[in-house]
């Protein structure tokens, strides 16, 4: 028998542990001498308010989405990827090769390709990883870290010895080519008259992340492998002794999640950047962790998480130009929600188990 | 000689930089050999930097910025114990919210308290550790080859150095030695047994993760207060995640995490003072130099040179049967 009702696993818990964070993020914000209520409502017309500011918002939660669906394909396995960082940062690799070394007639395809140069870079980063927790039993979160930095080093490598243009002191690849260039927002719904999302970065992009979801929600529940990794994720003596092989679903699981991590890049690097520069991820990869777990690995939860962390990381940049609160107060409550939603799930989760209970035993 | 007086320079980088790495794998041994795991080590080490950097700014003493910096880790182990003993929650992904928290805050706050662009006032004086000479340090340095060695390379560090690599027998003599170190390790491979003998699982756990926050605690007030003269943002710069990995690389021993620790700190100390290098035509460019430490780690792990296995019960939280 379920202690609780379904309704209340996956909206009452999130809620309230979003409400704790939230709380202790305006103590925060009060504790450094600022106005919590203030601070809100800037951030709710700076991130809300325009159409420019929903056109940065949405872009963030296009990064978002693809991070946030990468941990939460390898969640359901029962993995914990902390590597979609550098996934990320492999995944730009790839999008700036097809885009800088190959020439293409038309951004349709080269989108195309790009999708795919990046989910095999990411799936490639991933693979390794994998391959040491399904056949050598290393633990995924540490090689996966581990990951993280190689990747940075290789990539600062390969932007600073092998890709910076000739007479560059940059360590950044050169522009792309025209042709490559994602229609944006602002050339995709603006009108002669009325001009909307002017100089946003949100891009075609964000429906590509859009399709990741549904296509990731049916994979997980309508298919074949899907079953299989959840089984194992569920229980692994029980998935093997139906037939199910871990180090298989181990390895197709992360090369799906290293793949949508990489597949970011199309948004940042060659939606928005249109180069590929050294940090281009900013983070996003750890955001993925916060939005998986805020979203109970469901690809719909993931959508709301993303939504939600694009406005936080939008209505923080226009905090930080108009206070004095710095950015990093995104950071302080990106890491509220994780220890909320993560680790202290079970704070949340026990009292109200008890009081479903109790209201359980007095109905009868 | 030339090359000898180089050598001399790069290994007392050497001892320099290995320093926080030693303070903090040592940490993360005591947490992890009691079944913690722990990789918050990075966010615990950021904290107490700022803390320690921000007090001893303040007062314009170092030793209370020390007590600041253990202070502050000491509330974030606090918050992990919490998290991953009392509530049995997941240690990793606690451990990753402690280590966005530091990153947050320190900043936010340094921001709030100095309003220089999330840094601390540069520290001098009384508020920094000075370096500790030798008796006849001086006298003796002209002596050759001895001289430089006892000089340079032992003489002349602050006192958190020799604190830091004195910590290692004391490590191994609490852990092998003492009963406290018999029951933590029993109580990282195997809690119902340590339940059974009729001591707490809790705060056998508890009392290693506190450990864990002192320690953390000495390596942030050493980076910020004895190895640089103030906090920056960011400034443990992933030391915390090389210490994890000399852990691993280590395979949770005391001793050979002190070697380990010396390795990463040595190829630390020859990436800052050589950008590439140029090995008889063949140049390995820095880039390799950084990612050496994370490459050996996962050599280490994937169990190609020797297998390391963890704690058996590490990142198990410990339910008590009813």
């Amino acid at each position: 028998m379920d202690k609780m009702p379904k309704w209340a696993d996956v909206i009452l818990i999130p809620l309230i542990s979003l409400i704790l964070a939230a709380i202790l993020s305006a103590l925060v914000i009060l504790a450094i001498g600022e106005n919590p209520v203030e601070a809100v409502n800037l951030m709710v017309t700076g991130a809300l308010g325009s159409t420019y500011g929903w056109g940065y918002t949405l872009y963030y939660a296009t990064n978002f989405m693809f991070t946030g669906l990468a941990v939460a394909v390898a969640f359901h396995a029962r993995m914990f990827n902390i590597g979609g960082e550098g996934q990320a940062m492999l995944g730009g690799l790839g999008v700036a090769m097809v885009c800088l070394y190959i020439d293409w007639p038309h951004w349709s395809i080269a989108l195309l390709a790009a999708c795919v140069g990046s989910a095999l870079f990411g799936a490639m980063w991933a693979a390794i990883p994998a391959y040491l927790q399904a056949k050598r039993g290393s633990h995924i979160v540490i090689t996966t870290i581990m990951f993280n930095f190689i990747a940075a080093a290789f990539l600062n490598y390969m932007l600073v010895n092998v890709m910076r243009p000739q007479g560059s002191q940059d360590p950044a690849t050169a522009r792309f080519p025209e042709t490559v260039h994602l229609p944006t927002f602002q050339s995709m719904f603006s009108t002669a008259e009325n001009a909307l999302f002017r100089g946003a970065p949100a891009n075609i992009s964000f429906f590509v992340a859009l399709l990741a979801c549904v296509v990731v929600w049916a994979l997980i529940w309508r298919t074949r492998l899907g079953y299989e990794i959840r089984a194992y994720g569920h229980s692994e003596t029980g998935a093997v002794y139906a037939g199910i092989s871990p180090v298989r679903i181990t390895i197709i699981a992360m090369l799906i999640s290293g793949a949508l991590a990489g597949m970011m890049a199309i948004n940042n690097v060659m939606g928005e950047a249109e180069r590929l520069v050294l940090n281009s991820t900013e983070g996003a990869g750890f955001i993925g962790i916060a939005v998986a777990l805020m979203g109970r690995s469901h690809p719909f939860g993931v959508f709301l998480a993303a939504l939600l962390f694009g406005f936080l990381y939008q209505g923080g940049a226009e905090l930080a130009l108009w206070t004095s609160i710095p950015r990093e107060l995104i950071v302080v409550i990106q890491a509220l929600v994780i220890l909320f939603t993560g680790a202290l799930d079970n704070m949340v989760r026990m009292p109200l188990e008890k009081l479903f209970l109790s209201l359980r035993k007095g109905a009868q | 000689m030339e090359f000898f007086v180089t050598l001399i320079q790069v290994l007392d980088s050497t001892i320099r930089l290995a320093t926080p790495l030693l303070l903090a794998c040592l940490a993360g041994l005591y947490s992890e050999r009691a079944g913690i795991f722990d990789i918050g080590l990075e966010g615990k080490m950021l904290m107490a930097a700022f803390f320690s950097a921000a007090v001893a700014a303040v007062t314009g003493s170092v030793w209370l910025g020390l007590l600041a910096g253990i202070g502050a880790s000491l509330i974030l182990s606090a918050l992990h114990g919490v998290a991953s003993i009392t509530f049995r929650g997941n240690q990793l992904i606690s451990g990753v919210a402690i280590n966005f928290l530091a990153s947050g805050l320190t900043v936010l706050i340094a921001q709030s308290w100095f309003q220089q662009g999330g840094r601390t006032p540069s520290l001098f004086g009384g508020g920094r550790f000075e370096p500790i000479n030798f008796p006849f340090a001086d006298a003796l340095s002209g002596v050759p080859i001895i001289g430089p060695i006892y000089s340079e390379l032992l003489s002349g560090h602050s006192i958190l150095v020799y604190v830091a690599f004195l910590m290692v027998p004391a490590t191994w003599w609490i852990l092998y030695r003492t009963r406290f170190g018999l029951r933590l390790r029993a109580v990282g491979e195997n809690p119902a047994a340590v339940d059974t003998a009729g001591v707490s699982v809790v705060g056998l756990r508890f009392a290693a993760v506190a450990i864990c926050g002192v320690l953390c605690g000495i390596a942030g007030a050493y980076l910020a207060t004895a190895l640089q003269a103030g906090f920056v943002k960011e400034m443990t710069a992933g030391r915390g995640f090389i210490a994890l990995a000399a852990l691993i690389f280590a395979k949770w021993r005391p001793w050979h995490a002190m070697w380990a620790c010396l390795l990463f700190g040595l190829l630390q100390a020859v990436a800052l003072r050589f950008q590439n290098i140029d090995l008889g035509g063949v140049v390995i460019p820095v880039q390799v130099m950084d990612a050496l430490p994370y490459i050996l780690t996962v050599v280490i792990l994937a169990g190609f040179v020797g297998k390391a296995i963890p704690p058996r019960a590490g990142g198990e939280p410990y339910v008590k049967e009813r």
